[in-house]
């Protein structure tokens, strides 16, 4: 099958993705099992990642920046500034397009072999709305939440680990936080993590609902959809970088 | 009664089922009978709408399934029940919440009546004290009946099962088989087997269709079974010993 027949299911996949759910109570609790599974389970390895990540740019900015005429309080202003323009919504959703892209996967791949998903047919029920819809709105909803702590713990790493190694005092480090502060850097940020929060959602979903087979197809779909999910997000970093802050 | 005229399906140009004509009628138990790859899942996939077929008509009572919309597609299913080879449990539910789905989705039944039901259809395929266990922890004849259980909660009019005791041992096979026979006739319900196991073939077979290469090539009752000379049937059903002693002894050619 070539890339625009693809595409094109793609496309006709969240066309029945986007129907109104048929029991409001069923779809409330496979939200809250959805955000459970998908956002709240990845509060530890976001939280965990970004204070290091954070720790490691201020170490590696302060020993780049030894010119005694540049100012220390820029390796604050340089932190800030690469945890939320990029590390925090590209690179932490490249990272959950492993964790939860996988999950999505597996998940919906392995109730298309056992059959679960026919049986969901036959009853009556849109199954793809049913599985996949709270997926989406659970990832968008909460993905900014987990986006926002990253970049929180990623500057709070980022303090620790200069001010302990004793590269940057903190009085410099929050008066480069100051530094120049526009609030639509955040806005940026927020647009780009729930366009990659809806990709990380549906393209492994995609895979998952149409996989044949058994479990192997399972695994080759999964590690396509991370593949795939992480290609679509550095290709839509790149648009979207170029239409909101050119 | 489902109503099955001159049907076609294919995949990539190969012709899986070819001219394929049937009648199910209300209270009775019908098998369809044939090799691996004579066509039996994709006849069962269609009749229950998972596939399109190219050619032909499928009909329940009188309700072409081609000509309805989706809308009441969708409500026609809800008269379906479904027993899957794997039974088709969902992992995450308990088997309460399984056989509780298609109630919660579709009715707008109080928590208390849908427990009523849920534990009446428990009851009645002997699996009372299960409602809090998962799938993962029950026996393969246990997953079947809760699947038996979750398909006829909603007192369906037509009920399928795709090979609903494979895998199973005899005597567990033979009280799913009982089970299900009762099930129909007690509610006066189509139900469509697919199977190649010659025991639910003598045990249930009310009427019985052999498929092969996709073309029906025999259909009959439990008792013709013994008596036809059709070789496609003589060949398939009669191709353990056991079956040919018993077709002896059934049709008088050996004493006891």
């Amino acid at each position: 099958m070539n890339y625009i027949e693809h595409t094109g299911k793609y496309f006709a996949m969240l066309k029945q993705i986007f129907r109104k759910p048929q029991k409001w109570i069923i779809f409330k609790e496979s939200l809250f099992r959805e955000m459970e599974d998908i956002g709240i389970n990845s509060i530890g390895i976001t939280a965990f990642i970004s204070f290091f990540v954070g720790g490691v740019v201020v170490i590696q900015m302060a020993l780049n920046l030894e010119n005694p005429f540049i100012p220390r309080y820029l390796i604050g202003y340089a932190t800030r500034m690469s945890l939320v323009l990029e590390f925090s919504p590209t690179l932490m959703s490249i990272i959950l397009a492993g964790k939860v892209g996988s999950y999505i996967t597996s998940s919906i791949g392995t109730m298309r072999v056992t059959e679960q998903i026919d049986a969901l047919e036959v009853m009556g029920v849109n199954s793809l709305n049913y599985l996949v819809l709270p997926k989406i709105i659970a990832s968008v909803v909460f993905y900014p939440l987990l986006v926002t702590l990253g970049i929180f713990l990623g500057i709070y790493g980022g303090m620790v680990a200069g001010v302990l190694t004793d590269l940057i005092s903190m009085p410099d480090y929050i008066t480069g936080l100051r530094t120049d502060l526009d609030p639509f850097h955040f806005t940026y940020s927020m647009i780009k993590t729930v366009v990659f929060a809806f990709v990380i959602a549906t393209i492994p979903a995609y895979h998952g609902y149409y996989v044949h087979g058994g479990s192997l197809e399972v695994g080759r779909a999964g590690t396509k959809a991370v593949v795939w999910t992480s290609v679509v997000i550095i290709v839509l970093n790149y648009f979207l970088t170029q239409m909101l802050l050119s | 009664m489902i109503e099955v005229k001159n049907i076609y399906k294919g995949f990539n140009g190969v012709e899986i089922l070819k001219d394929v004509s049937a009648v199910f009628e209300n209270g009775k138990t019908s098998l369809i009978i044939g090799q691996s790859g004579s066509g039996k899942t994709v006849f069962l996939k269609c009749l229950l709408g998972l596939f399109e077929t190219e050619k032909g008509i499928i009909s329940f009572d009188g309700r072409n399934y081609a000509e309805l919309g989706i809308k009441v597609r969708r409500k026609l299913r809800e008269e379906i029940g479904m027993v899957f080879q794997g039974s088709a449990l969902y992992d995450s539910l308990t088997v309460e919440q399984n056989v509780m789905f298609p109630i919660k989705m579709f009715k707008n039944s109080s928590q208390k009546e849908m427990l009523i039901r849920v534990n009446e259809v428990l009851e009645r395929v002997n699996l009372e004290k299960s409602n809090k266990k998962y799938p993962s922890e029950l026996s393969g004849g246990m997953k079947k009946r809760v699947a038996i259980a979750r398909a006829i909660v909603m007192n369906p009019k037509y009920l399928f099962c795709d090979e609903p005791n494979s895998g199973l041992d005899p005597q567990t096979s033979t009280l799913i088989d009982n089970l299900i026979h009762e099930i129909t006739v007690e509610n006066n319900i189509t139900t469509i087997i697919n199977s190649h196991d010659m025991n639910s073939v003598m045990e249930i077979g009310d009427k019985i269709i052999l498929l092969k290469d996709g073309y029906k090539v025999w259909d009959g009752t439990k008792d013709e079974v013994f008596y036809t000379d059709n070789e496609a049937v003589t060949s398939f059903v009669y191709s353990s010993n056991l079956f040919k002693k018993v077709r002896e002894v059934y049709t008088g050619n050996i004493k006891l």
